[in-house]
């Protein structure tokens, strides 16, 4: 496969952006995209050029790492998938492919198409955690039966990767997905429950102080989510955070 | 507990948004049978609607809803705006290429244009009739009451030369209420946390049918009486 | 010369009273004791965690944007721990056997038996952290098996449990963030570790993001830092995973235990050409349910590879069942290595069924028709016919293994509900790394190696599920008991000063390698000497080596590694955010233990676990151990150059378990 790829090409935070045209040649169907960005680099590097910085790391679509809006969409055109697991069997030959990076204020880039999502961290600290010591020492694992529902709808709030492609997606730049998704894990299951409230009103604060936008329900974000995060999990902190404001003493 | 209160939150400001929307929705249903009266012919119609108008705007209760319904309006409107401002901000560089639709409806990424169409449809609209009906010169009936039927019947009739200009307007503008119901119904019950995997798509219909039906019988209404005046 | 400082006392007491006698620091003094983790993975977090919370000041390192992306993310299948719920008879004494046979006897008993005695703890702690471990529809949590064990013990949740785990370690992590008691620096590799009279005493770090190098001082330093595995270039580990900070700790003067033990795990996705970067494991819990063969005729093999014939076309005579056939007792359950092994024998045979020759196939049709009788019959349909078996047996399995057939179907565009999926081996662990003594303190005072860092539990092979045990062992139940040992004699020694010739020293050393790396204006890019190093690795270092080759390897490495520091080319400058100024770095650490891994592959005249010297086999082509004089660990010592490194021996002693010629069949 032959393609012209068009890449956001920026120095720093300050820098100013632009897009980059390179032509790239022989692209095997079978590479991944990122296996596709590591050829066009080398491409750069023997022509005397800098390489394209982008973030990846586990390359099989767990670690979160790595973050293209590939041709107007986070991840590229596949469903369920990271930018790790796009295949270039995605694309036709003589395709003109845009690379972009996440886009967000909280988001600002690095380089390139690396930004930095920290601001994600912070809200994981902020309370996105149950407040217990490592001892080892707690109560017998089984001590407290779980409905199965209940464990495999927290399991599957809590397989989201924190990439960010839900903020990058969403046309207000909100991170209600990816809040929410913790939000749920803890609100489901029994451990959870001592710190329900203030945990909820603590990660929205931080998310609010961290500059994302507000959600206007438009779902893009559960679309492109690669693990398939659903709405329900905005909507269970919709209601989390109002029972816990309206009971809160301050 | 912390700095948030209620009030500051990013998610209160959504809360306000759903209750406020989910009231004027309320309000449509009640307008839009009132003014389905304009549909009854002849004197008993412009009897009926103008004692309708005249219950409307004396009866206490009723003056309670409608101040109710401004603040509403003035809430969604207010709110709206500063979320967008809120929104545009979160997102100071934009993408060279978005592909919005391919993950989001076309109403839901457009709320905020759909809503101001809205807002300067309903500016034009209470010009013509409420303050026709609270502060224009207008005729009286035979019973003795304001004769608004009579103000619509002219606004949409020949004697008005925009008449036809008018009718466009009202429908357009239904349009945009119709796009700005199907994501804003559904999408106020997300915003108050009310999703369930049983009752959500119920919900989403509900908002789909009330999206379509409550708009298309409001612009029913011009294009009947400008029709029946031609 | 290597005291392993393996308490006295019989095997099931030794843990239990040294933590009784261990030294304590009181709490207030904790508050000036300084302690540098670096890595964020299952052992980095959930240390870094309990440090914390013990007291203690904890800054944490990771190279990447965030703590919660270390490679431990990405295990799938599960963890293991005695628990005994399926009353199958398990115990923390079989977990123990299990585990030093398994490693076929290269591990240390005391170590071994503290890890399966703590296994237990993780899944309190982790449930208590809200870890959502799957559950039976009674509301108790579900096990599954892995190989070579017989008992299920393995705790999972779906195929992701890696990934629950270390989100609950990076929870506990943030949490003491939070409080102020962890300063968490992401984007920070470790340059190298500084040595004050002979203990360390901090580290040199590299801000990624400015290119900024920075001192950091501290009373101990724990590395839990992964493992090596991408020596080959290609494996299933994370591009980012290196030996670096390991290695820059064994140039220092720790030891390198056995780095030839390296896991070559049998269930991968196959390769798909020259642009391969990375290779995807496919868990290991696959295997409960999968069946694993190849055609019994050549002539079907060669046809499957033509593309003329699919497996779907071989009649159930033609297959060659080869684990069942060679392993009747273990089947498909045989340990990693000798399921890789048998693979590889099958495909060297001709009987490969990809167009490299080089796969074979994970079957699960008979999991689909075992599970859809079963199905059929709670929903209590009457005479279902085979389609509705398969049907409904698809759907068990998709509920159990759902996410890993997606990611095949995905990486290899097949789906796998239909036809078998290709699997062939691929390098996945290592169960070499830093030698470390019973408190987890390489021999380097002050310096401690945790996790797959270091070398201690699974001996020269690791069983499934055990890597996320040991991790969290280390992490939240042993390194931060054992450290506290060493850090009470440094209770009046104060704040480490970062200011001495020693840091500035160590600084100038490595400013003047990222010099010379970014100055080089060679002409071939990092990848292309790590692509080449990880070819000369497979080939001789890989799943089965003899001497002509290792000794091969070695001069190739050599001559290699001399070409890279002509002639690399660093694009960029060394002032800001370079990715390809990382990897030449880690690159150049990996063409120095390349060469290490391959003396002591030479070194080690047996077959053991994951190391198998095409001398040393039975007959039947089963691994030959020699305990008569190799039942020892292989310690290395750096003397100034890879080829001069010097072999201590630490004689492994069996008190508990009898040395036997593993036996799977």
């Amino acid at each position: 496969m032959n393609l012209t790829l068009k890449v956001w090409r920026q120095n720093g935070p300050e820098a100013k952006g632009h897009m980059d045209t390179h032509a790239l040649e022989g692209v095997s169907p079978d590479m991944s995209f990122l296996e596709m960005m590591d050829m066009l680099n080398d491409q750069i590097i023997r022509a005397g050029g800098e390489p394209i910085a982008f973030d990846h790391d586990c390359r099989e679509g767990i670690c979160g790492m790595c973050s293209m809006f590939i041709n107007g969409e986070a991840h590229g055109p596949g469903r369920g998938v990271t930018t790790c697991q796009l295949h270039m069997r995605s694309f036709k030959d003589g395709d003109t492919i845009a690379i972009e990076p996440w886009r967000a204020k909280a988001f600002p880039v690095i380089k390139d198409l690396t930004v930095d999502r920290s601001a994600f961290d912070r809200i994981i600290q902020a309370g996105g955690y149950i407040s217990v010591n490592t001892s080892g020492k707690t109560m017998d694992a089984n001590a407290i039966p779980i409905p199965k529902q209940d464990a495999d709808e927290a399991f599957s709030s809590a397989t989201c990767i924190g990439c960010g492609a839900c903020v990058a997606s969403c046309k207000n730049a909100s991170a209600m997905l990816f809040v929410s998704a913790k939000v749920s894990q803890f609100a489901l299951l029994p451990q959870g429950q001592p710190e329900r409230e203030t945990r909820v009103q603590r990660m929205v604060d931080q998310m609010d102080k961290e500059g994302f936008g507000n959600c206007t329900n438009t779902g893009a974000c559960a679309v492109e989510c690669p693990k398939g995060i659903d709405l329900s999990n905005i909507a269970r902190m919709n209601r989390d955070f109002m029972s816990a404001s309206v009971k809160s003493k301050k | 507990m912390s700095n948030s209160g209620i009030l500051r939150s990013s998610l209160a400001k959504k809360y306000v948004m759903a209750l406020s929307g989910l009231f004027l929705c309320l309000f449509l249903l009640g307008h839009l049978v009132g003014n389905l009266q304009l549909f009854i012919p002849g004197e008993e119609g412009q009897q009926a609607f103008n004692e309708y108008a005249h219950f409307m705007t004396t009866f206490p209760l009723v003056k309670l809803l409608s101040y109710l319904t401004y603040a509403a309006v003035l809430f969604h409107v207010v709110d709206g705006i500063a979320l967008t401002l809120q929104n545009r901000k979160a997102r100071p560089t934009g993408y060279v290429k978005e592909k919005g639709s391919a993950n989001a409806s076309w109403s839901s990424r457009n709320m905020g244009i759909l809503g101001t169409i809205i807002l300067v449809f309903l500016v034009s609209h209470m010009q013509n009739f409420w303050y026709m009906m609270h502060f224009g010169p207008i005729d009286f009936d035979s019973d003795g009451l304001k004769d608004l039927h009579a103000v619509v019947m002219r606004f949409f009739g020949p004697e008005n030369g925009l008449a036809g200009l008018a009718v466009a307007g009202y429908v357009l503008a239904q349009f945009a209420l119709g796009f700005h119901l199907i994501h804003g119904f559904q999408s106020a019950f997300q915003s108050l946390g009310l999703r369930h995997s049983k009752y959500s798509p119920l919900i989403e219909r509900a908002g789909l049918l009330f999206g379509i039906v409550v708009p298309a019988l409001f612009a029913s209404i011009p294009v009947y009486l400008f029709y029946i005046q031609l | 010369m290597l005291d392993s400082k393996i308490p006295e006392g019989p095997l099931a007491d030794k843990w239990t009273k040294y933590k009784d006698h261990i030294q304590l620091v009181n709490p207030a003094n904790k508050r000036s004791i300084d302690v540098i983790v670096v890595g964020t993975g299952l052992a980095g977090s959930s240390a870094a965690a309990s440090l914390a919370e013990m007291g203690y000041n904890v800054k944490a390192l990771c190279f990447q944007d965030s703590p919660r992306r270390a490679h431990s993310i990405a295990a799938q299948g599960g963890i293991n721990a005695a628990k005994n719920y399926q009353n199958d008879g398990d115990s923390v004494h079989r977990l123990f056997y299990d585990t030093v046979k398994g490693g076929d006897y290269r591990s240390r008993e005391a170590n071994v038996h503290r890890l399966a005695e703590v296994s237990t703890n993780i899944i309190d702690q982790c449930v208590a952290q809200g870890v959502p471990f799957a559950r039976e529809y009674g509301g108790l949590l579900d096990n599954r098996s892995f190989g070579g064990v017989l008992v299920s013990r393995t705790f999972y949740a779906k195929g992701q449990t890696g990934q629950q785990l270390l989100l609950g370690a990076y929870s506990a992590l943030s949490r003491q963030i939070s409080k102020g008691k962890v300063d968490m620096l992401t984007r920070h590799e470790m340059m190298d570790v500084v040595m004050l009279d002979g203990k360390c005493r901090g580290i040199i770090a590299r801000n990624l993001v400015t290119g900024e190098l920075e001192r950091h001082a501290a009373h101990a330093v724990v590395l839990a830092t992964g493992g090596y595995g991408n020596v080959f270039f290609l494996s299933t580990n994370a591009m980012g995973s290196n030996v670096s900070a390991a290695w820059k700790a064994h140039k220092k003067g720790a030891h390198m235990a056995n780095p030839c033990f390296t896991q070559i795990h049998p269930t991968c996705i196959p390769v798909s050409g020259e642009h391969q970067s990375k290779l995807t494991l496919m868990s290991e819990s696959l295997r409960n349910d999968g069946r694993i063969w190849v055609p019994a005729k050549k002539e079907d093999a060669e046809a499957i590879r033509k593309g003329t014939k699919t497996a779907l076309e071989i009649a159930e005579a033609d297959r060659d069942y080869y684990l069942e056939r060679r392993y009747p007792a273990f089947g498909n359950l045989v340990p990693r290595d000798v399921a890789s092994r048998a693979a590889k024998e099958r495909c060297d045979a001709g009987f490969g069924v990809n167009k490299t020759g080089e796969a074979v196939f994970l079957d699960f049709a008979s999991a689909f028709k075992r599970y859809g009788k079963t199905e059929a019959s709670i929903r209590g349909l009457s005479q279902p016919s085979t389609e509705e078996i398969v049907t409904l047996g698809k759907e068990v399995v998709k509920a159990k293994y759902g996410n890993l057939f997606d990611m095949y179907k995905q990486i290899a565009a097949d789906d796998p509900y239909e036809t078998p999926m290709k699997i062939y081996p691929a390098v996945h662990y290592t169960m070499g790394g830093l030698w470390v003594d019973y408190n987890l303190m390489t021999s380097v005072s002050g310096l401690y190696a945790t996790g797959e860092s270091n070398f201690s539990d699974h001996g020269a092979n690791r069983l499934g599920a055990s890597a996320l045990m040991q991790g969290l062992a280390d992490g939240y139940f042993v390194l931060p008991y054992t450290i506290g040992d060493y850090l009470a004699n440094d209770i009046r020694t104060g704040a480490i000063s970062s200011d001495s010739a020693e840091f500035e020293a160590a600084e100038k050393a490595v400013q003047e390698r990222i010099d010379h790396l970014i100055n080089n204006n060679g002409s071939k890019p990092v990848d292309d000497f790590h692509r080449r190093l990880g070819r000369i690795m497979w080939n001789e270092c890989g799943m089965s080596r003899n001497e002509a080759g290792l000794k091969k390897a070695i001069a190739d490495i050599r001559a290699l590694r001399e070409e890279f520091w002509k002639d690399v080319r660093v694009p960029g400058n060394a002032t800001s955010y370079n990715p390809e100024l990382d990897k030449a770095g880690r690159v150049a650490d990996f063409l120095e233990q390349g060469e290490l891994m391959c003396m002591d592959a030479l070194a080690r005249e047996e077959s053991c676990g994951g190391h198998f010297r095409e001398e040393h086999q039975t007959p039947e082509g089963e691994a030959l151990r020699d305990d008569e004089n190799f039942a020892f660990v292989s310690a290395w010592e750096f003397a100034g150059d890879p080829s001069e490194s010097k072999l201590i021996k630490e004689d492994l002693v069996f008190e508990n378990i009898e040395l036997k010629q593993r036996s799977y069949k």
